[in-house]
């Protein structure tokens, strides 16, 4: 037998890392996620550092003889909220809440969607019409209503906050993956792969799962800052992370009472919410590219443009 | 067929595949909820296949060949009808007793940009048959991957490869090397030339020739070119609308077709000889198939056929052995073609 050849093209999935690679902007919003992850696990350090704990009060040193919040400084770096509390170490507490609700709830909400619509697609029949119809229906509802309301009903909490963003999104990400399995399905290599005898489980997972994981990747990054922005509204409105957690929503609904005269409450949280939302879709735009396979065509054609 | 009446316990059975009667329906989607549209692809076939023949199945885009095939290999559920696998009925089967048999019977897809995962490598795809039916792993299917790919003319070195990096022959060798690694006995060959280039196509059937000798192959070979079928088939079947309409020795076929509907298909061929034209004189048929949703009565070519009598629209004629013919030649048509005759209107009293 010949020697085995040295050669070893490149896969998909390294094609796809070394293009994100060279994605400037993509590697902004990658260097600015992991700052935020680096920061939202060191939070314990940033309360001993300034000696101020997320939910403690600082009535004497944080708050003017008149109960005004005082602004940002070399006690407070920025500054203190209403309550005469460290409005740095909540931020970066909140970074805590923030990854971890919208992390957590676009994984369930791409699981959930995924499994959904994968069976749905590839059984057909009765299941996929009771699927497909299920997903219609949680997509028709109006979410934010029913999220309140539902968030009343138990209490708000930071489990419920995951469970109710995963449960008003997965509908989509299932019936997109459903679609793409749709057209898999009746291709000739899934019908080679039945005549040699494979079973659904191998299909499954040699044959479809490999081609609709790019784009079930695209979502879930996506997703995520979609999460992070509806608990941020959960919390705003009251009915997500219970206080005295610090979350950046429940920080901006305290900011509302004070944001005339103090400035700081509105922007450090604002920012940060801002900064993480557009790191992830930054990252979700080019993660869809770098799988696109017109992907070099397309970067030629807008460097040729721009030269 | 000539021991169609041979019971399966008789010794070796001369036939590898036996298929009686098969239907295959699909619903379709109709405007009324209330009325289910049934589409008949493959209305009542009956056949057997002879252990290392080539059976040529020619027939117009749409006629239920690529159906039948499917069926036949049990990609499909069968709605009515028999289909034995070396005296085994596979007509039923479900798909984990059918298992066994996969080994034994593979197909060659039409497509070889579609029958080849572009996101899995070369080797990984040959090593499919190996993986699922347990046969080797780690080198040992490697090896035995890579002396496949040398056996349909790849080189062994490229099994690293993605699809992609293949031209449309190379990608159809890969399917057949996939189809060969557990030396089954019969090969459906669903139209495995028509996505390829013509300088490619010769390649391909010749390697698929050569590798029917040196394995003992048994190939179902469905395509819609003459030329190619007569190039690689013993017996030819011509299919019409979901039926058989004739069956024949390849020679005699070419020589003597007897169903009008074969003869306008081989007038349909262009000639390349000078001269050869004008041994046969052109039909062209009018008009399309007919819709396989209507319900037909009679032949199903009547509508479309110059011979056509009272008779053709009222009863529908056998797939059987004509006066005067080899007993091997079956023609489904109440007033065949004789001997040199042109496709026209009936003159002879069939009837």
């Amino acid at each position: 037998m010949t020697p085995v050849a040295p050669i070893r093209p490149r896969g998909p999935w390294r094609l796809a890392s070394e293009r994100i690679g060279r994605d400037r902007a993509a590697i902004a919003a990658i260097a600015t996620i992991l700052l935020a992850a680096l920061v939202a696990v060191a939070a314990p350090l940033f309360a001993a550092l300034t000696g101020h704990g997320p939910a403690e009060q600082f009535i004497e040193t944080g708050l003017s003889s008149n109960g005004i919040p005082v602004g940002p400084g070399h006690e407070f770096w920025l500054g203190c909220d209403g309550l005469g509390r460290d409005v740095l170490v909540r931020v970066v507490y909140g970074a805590r809440i923030s990854l971890l609700v919208g992390v957590l709830a676009s994984l369930l909400a791409v699981v959930c969607g995924a499994v959904v619509g994968v069976s749905a697609a590839w059984y057909g029949g009765t299941l996929d019409a009771l699927l497909s119809r299920l997903m219609d229906a949680v997509l028709s509802l109006p979410y934010l209503l029913l999220a309140l309301a539902l968030a009343a009903l138990v209490g708000p909490s930071t489990g419920i906050s995951v469970v109710v963003i995963a449960f008003f999104n997965w509908a989509a990400v299932g019936r997109v993956l459903r679609g793409e399995v749709l057209a898999i399905r009746e291709r000739e290599y899934v019908q080679a792969a039945r005549a040699l005898g494979a079973g659904h489980a191998r299909i499954m997972f040699v044959e479809i799962l490999p081609v609709v994981a790019p784009t079930a990747i695209v979502y879930a990054t996506l997703l995520i800052p979609s999460s992070i922005g509806f608990e941020a509204t959960l919390s705003f409105l009251g009915l997500g992370v219970p206080p005295p957690t610090p979350s950046w929503g429940n920080m901006l609904a305290d900011a509302m009472a004070y944001y005339k005269v103090a400035w700081w409450l509105l922007l450090f949280p604002g920012a940060a919410l801002l900064a993480i939302t557009l790191a992830f879709n930054v990252l979700g735009d080019s993660v869809r590219d770098v799988f696109d396979p017109r992907f070099e065509r397309s970067v030629a054609r807008a460097r040729g443009g721009a030269a | 067929m000539s021991a169609a009446a041979a019971p399966a316990a008789a010794p070796p059975d001369p036939l590898l595949v036996r298929v009686t009667g098969v239907v295959k329906e699909f619903a379709t989607r109709s405007a009324s909820p209330f009325r289910r549209e049934r589409l008949q692809a493959v209305a009542g076939v009956s056949f057997g296949l002879r252990r290392g023949e080539t059976l040529g199945l020619v027939g117009e885009t749409g006629c239920g060949k690529s159906t039948l095939a499917r069926c036949i290999v049990r990609l499909h559920e069968l709605t009515a009808g028999e289909l034995l696998f070396d005296g085994a009925d596979l007509s039923r089967a479900t798909q984990s007793e059918l298992r066994p048999f996969r080994r034994r019977m593979q197909m060659v897809f039409q497509d070889p940009y579609g029958s080849l995962n572009p996101r899995r490598r070369v080797g990984s795809i040959i090593g499919d048959p190996f993986a699922i039916h347990d046969v080797a792993a780690g080198r040992e299917r490697m090896r035995l991957v890579q002396v496949l790919m040398d056996l349909v003319g790849l080189n062994p070195e490229h099994y690293n490869r993605f699809p992609a990096e293949f031209s449309g022959g190379q990608r159809q060798r890969i399917a057949i090397a996939r189809a060969l690694a557990l030396r089954p006995e019969l090969v459906v060959c669903d139209e495995p030339v028509s996505a390829l280039d013509v300088s490619i196509q010769a390649q391909i059937l010749n390697l698929l020739v050569d590798l029917q000798r040196e394995l003992g192959l048994t190939y179902l070979f469905i395509s819609h070119d003459l030329a190619v079928v007569r190039h690689v088939s013993d017996r030819v079947a011509v299919m019409y609308l979901g039926r058989i309409v004739e069956l024949a020795p390849a020679g005699l076929l070419y020589a003597s077709a007897r169903h009008p509907y074969t003869a306008a298909l081989l007038a349909a061929v262009p000639a390349f000889e000078p001269g050869a034209r004008s041994r046969r004189a052109p039909l062209v048929l009018a008009g399309d198939p007919p819709s396989p949703l209507e319900a037909l009565r009679g032949c199903r070519f009547h509508a479309r056929c110059p011979r056509a009598q009272a008779r053709c629209r009222a009863e529908e004629p056998a797939l059987e052995s004509r006066v005067g013919d080899d007993p091997g030649h079956l023609t489904a048509c109440h007033f065949p073609l004789a001997d040199g005759e042109a496709p026209g209107p009936a003159t002879g009293s069939g009837a």
